[in-house]
């Protein structure tokens, strides 16, 4: 009876270890990809990365050589017309939600935003192609900027909302009991307190859509040369990658992995300097 | 003194009378500034609604109910049937779900439960990452690295001891439906590991106390106090990776070989509803054919909006705005 029992604690034992290992190798194997990605991104790619893929065009089709410069310098573009559109859309209705909407009105804004967040971004692509390329008769920078808007606003509102509801009330109150009134006091003390948290889900917004292709594939629709103006097809980084990597040459393909690289490079810089940013302060927000 | 005090006192009052109060015209401007902004996710809600349905009306009028129950996808013809997409659609994002689940929920568990501490905070931002690689990227990797590999071992392996089930029957070309599951399951890990472990965070802590006063092993307090307790928030986390899962477009395209047919083997090549419209949409010379296009985005959009819906419901009724949180 006894060693019974203690064979029973044994074995309970064991299973305890073996479902701890368990889930230890799953967290190995769903981290696993991303060093995968990033070994082969530096052997396929680096060798790419020179001078002239930072400073030329796409060479013509069959000729070797040529580089991006167009593709970056393009959605650096559609990030700076994203941003226009989506940045004051998305702060500005965040400070709404955090300061004025009543409870109901909250709820029913933040699970629309919600749901629009869970949206697929091919679909934003679609509904712009509706609104400005169908009547405009032209793929644009334009419309490619307002796919990449329209996905940051809900992501920017909510981050926005969330940090300017950190701010004590006492801020407010003190303010308010100075005589100021209360829209000076959201943008001069709420929104200052708040604008590190408020900077950080901007760069993150830029930064996952700087990485979107789905929305820019009928709407900037890409561009072999240098983009003069906002009404017509402007390249960008990610769509040039999907256009090589898909492509018959080789040369491409060496093109797609360091752009690849270029890419992911930036990214990360935003979330590092993002988690810098955060981490003195204590207040995370991502 | 006070007497001087009250004195002066009375003699500054008419003068702070003169002042005016402070204007009310900001106030409300800023108000409905904000508001007219806020008001942006009902308006765009509506915008894709709208678009979509203006977009596909002639081919909604024309093909009606037989659009979604009909296979036949041929521009020149002008016949346009969405079954094999819907189909694909919802094949890879099983497989990738089967995939996903488990791992994903061990993985939360191990990061909130079992795992020593200062392993934490470096897989927790590991995982991050992983959800930062844009797609397209990890689509790359997926031709030049990952389909060749399931090609040259795992698949032969699935083939010759499994090949019974009709599943892993047939030629193994590379691109495959099988491929496009596992690029979606890679790219939905983080978001269900993430809101997993936002889930079974806000777990009291009085339900493991109370089963380890109870003398169960650290894996019997998971399993019993957390995540039983959890259940319902968890299944949250999975319909909200189902929900990735159906929209996931660059990554799949590039691997899941884009050839509209329903068959049982998964190293067939498929389609997805995201990939036709990646891949044909700026090819679609005739109105109809544009218009069955855009059919099938409202199609996609009705089927992530619903699945959506269902997530958010599951996990609003946690009320935890960390989990929240954690699916942006």
């Amino acid at each position: 009876m006894r060693s019974k029992r203690t064979d029973n604690h044994t074995w309970r034992k064991i299973k305890s270890a073996l479902a701890s290992t368990t889930a230890f190798v799953s967290a190995i194997l769903v981290i696993l990809p991303l060093g995968l990605v990033f070994f082969h991104l530096l052997i396929n790619g680096i060798s790419s990365v020179n001078w002239d893929f930072f400073t030329k065009l796409p060479a013509p089709v069959g000729e070797v050589g040529g580089g991006m410069a167009n593709a970056i310098v393009g959605s650096l573009e559609l990030l700076a017309i994203a941003g226009a559109i989506g940045i004051p859309v998305g702060v500005l209705g965040g400070v709404y939600l955090a300061e004025y909407g009543s409870a109901r009105i909250n709820s029913v804004l933040r699970f629309l935003a919600d749901v629009l967040n869970g949206i697929p971004s091919i679909t934003w692509g679609v509904v712009v192609y509706g609104l400005i390329v169908l009547r405009f008769k032209s793929f644009s920078a334009l419309a490619g900027g307002l796919a990449l808007a329209l996905i940051m606003i809900p992501l920017i509102l909510r981050t926005t909302e969330e940090v300017v509801l950190l701010v004590p009330n006492g801020y407010r109150e003190a303010a308010l009991a100075l005589g100021v009134s209360r829209w000076k006091t959201i943008v001069h003390i709420v929104m200052k307190t708040a604008s590190k948290g408020i900077i950080t889900g901007i760069l993150l917004a830029l930064a996952r859509v700087g990485g979107e292709t789905a929305p820019l594939l009928f709407t900037a629709f890409g561009n072999r040369f240098w983009n003069h103006s906002l009404h017509e097809p402007i390249a960008a980084l990610p769509l040039q990658i999907f256009t090589y990597a898909i492509s018959p040459y080789d040369d491409w393909h060496r093109q797609a992995w360091a752009g690849a690289l270029v890419l992911v490079t930036g990214i990360f810089c935003i979330n590092v300097l993002v988690r810098f940013v955060t981490r003195d302060r204590g207040a995370s927000v991502a | 003194m006070s007497a001087i005090t009250v004195k002066e006192a009375e003699t500054i009052r008419p003068a702070q009378a003169r002042m005016s109060p402070p204007s009310r015209f900001g106030d409300k401007a800023f108000e409905w500034l904000t508001l007219a902004m806020a008001s942006a996710v009902v308006v765009l809600v509506i915008l894709i609604g709208w678009e979509l349905w203006i977009g596909s009306s002639l081919a909604i009028k024309k093909f009606g109910f037989h659009f979604l129950t009909t296979s036949t996808w041929d521009p020149v013809a002008e016949q346009f049937g969405a079954l094999p997409f819907i189909y694909g659609t919802l094949v890879s994002s099983a497989i990738a779900l089967i995939i996903a689940v488990p791992l994903g929920i061990a993985t939360a568990a191990y990061l909130t439960e079992l795992a020593p501490l200062w392993i934490r905070q470096p897989l927790i931002s590991l995982i991050e990452m992983l959800a930062a690689i844009p797609s397209v990227i990890l689509g790359l990797w997926g031709i030049f690295v990952m389909v060749p590999w399931l090609r040259n071992y795992p698949f032969p392996f699935l083939k010759q001891y499994f090949g019974w089930i009709p599943l892993f029957t047939g030629p193994i070309y590379g691109p495959c439906m099988f491929a496009g599951g596992i690029i979606i399951a890679i790219m939905i890990l983080p978001i269900i590991t993430s809101v997993s472990r936002e889930i079974l965070r806000s777990v009291p802590d009085l339900q493991r106390e109370a089963a380890y006063a109870l003398g169960a092993t650290r894996w019997e307090a998971t399993r019993i106090a957390v995540l039983s307790y959890a259940k319902k928030g968890l299944f949250g986390a999975v319909i909200l990776g189902l929900g990735r899962a159906l929209g996931e477009t660059l990554a799949v395209t590039m691997v899941i070989g884009n050839t509209p047919q329903i068959v049982a083997s998964l190293f067939k090549p498929g389609y997805t509803l995201a990939s036709v419209l990646a891949n044909e949409f700026t090819e679609a010379t005739t109105d109809i054919y544009l218009e069955a296009l855009f059919e099938i985005g409202l199609v996609l959009f009705g089927i992530t909006i619903l699945v959506n819906l269902l997530a958010q419901l599951l996990l609003r009724t946690i009320a935890t705005t960390s989990a929240t949180r954690a699916v942006q």
